[in-house]
């Protein structure tokens, strides 16, 4: 796949604008992330602050890479990898405004938390969970700026193990809570990031999913996963046997 | 030797193209490197070229003119009631392989054509088709609207009067009213039938001209380019009654303009130096297309 080519060099461009523009949205959406999980677990006040207040960048990074798609639509109706690059950009960059968002949420609560007790007794839990639900939004970002197919496919899966880490957190929580009701407040404050976080590998699984029908041209939504890989990646289950 | 024996009707080519001597990266003589689309290769079609409901039928089609191969090898079906498109950058042999269907190339006197080309399953190169009957079942319409310089109703009634449709005056009556009303054309005209057809605009003798390929009652109607030379509203006129006629009729449409082929076809066939080199559901070749060619054309990309 590629972007240049075009007998109008003006369109590569405008294509080339746009997913630079997408990958400077993946990397503040990433580093906002990465800023509001350290203000949670430093309880660092000012720092949650920062992030808490840094959202507005990435809605307006949205809103203008939503306008410059539908320009290209417009004015170059874009076929083939070009149309399912233009439609992959719109979905990606609703998936980051939403990881903007929970970033954000994440960063509110740690305000709050900050100010109050330290969250010792659940940092290594938290720890453990943030730093897999961002090690997949950093690769599903690297897939799509490669536009890596393959490298997507390896992520699709991985929200299971988020998902069992919410659960071990959860339960921790509730046995606070019930230690001492005074802990409820904050208890819920960090399921509340926690909560937070597993969407934030949600939403990088949707972008996996739209790199691979960027790259293969099929929609993998909703399809179980044994599925996309035996019917798009068969040498990849090749590899596994051998 | 091997050229003498693929000049010879019928005869089946001596080598397939397959193992045609594929040309060198760079040019002997001038040491240049070849433009990047030979760097593609074309080996057979790739898609769907065959249906199970064929209206027409082409295997094997060569077309020449004079020395020069202008078509090699191309298998392709028309489905019946579908609307195909057939794309690709001029001189790729399209319009060639559209006037193949209809024998309009037994017009020029150079042009030979092979391969077995059926309408129904019957021969239409058969000694027994008569390339008259031939093309009143298989209908032409083409890129620059040519009434013949009479009436609006002359113009309808020609071909129905050439092949004796209709027995009396009010059954022609009736044949051009209701040809007019499927072209779309009727209640702009109805008080006019009298009026020179070369007095309309270009949108509507281009419809005129639909009009009076439908007179004569065909069951394929081809379109060469037919909106190349209409602005967008008579355009979208056009692809609105193709879309109507496409439930009485099987319809293929030569167009330079892609959005039209992704607009009104329900196949498309992508045709590159004579060559047939995709043929998918339009859908298909439009979001996904399984050629690199079809791919660089559509999006607009050097070969």
């Amino acid at each position: 796949m590629e972007i240049g080519q075009h007998i109008s060099q003006r369109y590569n461009e405008e294509l080339e604008d746009i997913r630079n523009q997408v990958l400077k949205m993946g990397g503040l959406v990433e580093s906002q992330a990465e800023q509001a999980v350290k203000a949670l677990l430093e309880s660092d006040f000012e720092l949650a602050k920062t992030v808490a207040n840094g959202d507005e960048a990435v809605n307006q990074m949205e809103i203008d890479i939503d306008e410059e798609c539908t320009r290209v639509i417009a004015r170059r109706q874009p076929t083939a990898s070009d149309l399912r690059l233009v439609v992959a950009v719109v979905k990606v960059i609703t998936d980051l405004e939403r990881i903007g968002d929970e970033a954000e949420k994440i960063a509110r609560y740690s305000k709050k938390l900050a100010k109050k007790q330290k969250i010792t007794t659940m940092h290594s839990e938290l720890s453990h969970m943030s730093q897999l639900v961002l090690t997949m939004l950093h690769d599903s970002l690297d897939a799509f700026a490669r536009l890596d197919a393959e490298g997507a496919v390896g992520i699709l899966g991985k929200d299971q193990q988020v998902n069992v880490e919410l659960d071990n957190l959860s339960r921790l929580l509730i046995t606070f809570m019930m230690e001492d009701p005074r802990n409820i407040k904050n208890a819920l404050r960090v399921s509340w990031c926690a909560r937070s976080l597993e969407r934030i590998a949600d939403h990088a699984q949707n972008i996996c999913e739209y790199v691979i029908y960027l790259v293969k041209g099929k929609d993998v939504r909703h399809t179980s996963l044994e599925h996309i890989r035996s019917k798009y990646f068969p040498y990849d289950i090749e590899d596994g046997e051998e | 030797m091997t050229d003498v024996i693929n000049t010879m009707p019928g005869m089946p080519r001596a080598v397939p193209l397959e193992s045609e001597t594929p040309k060198p990266a760079v040019d002997a003589i001038t040491g240049e490197k070849h433009r990047s689309e030979f760097d593609v290769e074309i080996n057979g079609t790739v898609g769907k070229p065959l249906v199970d409901n064929a209206k027409m039928s082409s295997r094997n089609c060569d077309v020449f003119y004079g020395d020069k191969q202008a078509i090699f090898g191309v298998d392709l079906d028309i489905g019946n009631n579908e609307i195909i498109a057939m794309i690709g950058p001029s001189g790729c042999g399209k319009s060639t392989f559209l006037r193949v269907l209809n024998r309009m190339n037994d017009t020029i006197s150079i042009c030979r054509v092979t391969g077995e080309h059926t309408l129904d399953g019957e021969d239409i190169y058969g000694k027994k088709t008569d390339p008259v009957l031939l093309r009143a079942r298989v209908g032409m319409v083409f890129q620059k609207p040519n009434p013949f310089p009479k009436s609006i109703y002359d113009n309808v009634a020609y071909g129905a009067r050439l092949h004796g449709l209709a027995s009396n005056r009010s059954e022609l009556d009736d044949l051009v009213e209701a040809s007019l009303i499927k072209a779309g054309l009727f209640k702009e005209v109805k008080d006019d039938l009298q009026k020179p057809g070369t007095g309309l605009s270009g949108g509507q003798q281009q419809r005129l001209c639909i009009a009076r390929a439908i007179a004569v009652d065909p069951e394929v109607i081809l379109m060469d380019e037919p909106t190349s030379a209409l602005d967008p509203i008579a355009t979208a006129t056009i692809e609105e009654l193709m879309d109507e006629l496409r439930s009485n009729y099987t319809i293929a449409i030569v167009t330079h303009s892609m959005q039209q082929a992704a607009r009104v076809s329900q196949r498309t066939a992508y045709f590159h130096m004579g060559k047939l080199v995709e043929v998918n559901d339009t859908d298909k070749v439009f979001t996904n297309p399984e050629h690199q060619l079809t791919e660089n054309y559509i999006t607009g990309r050097f070969g």
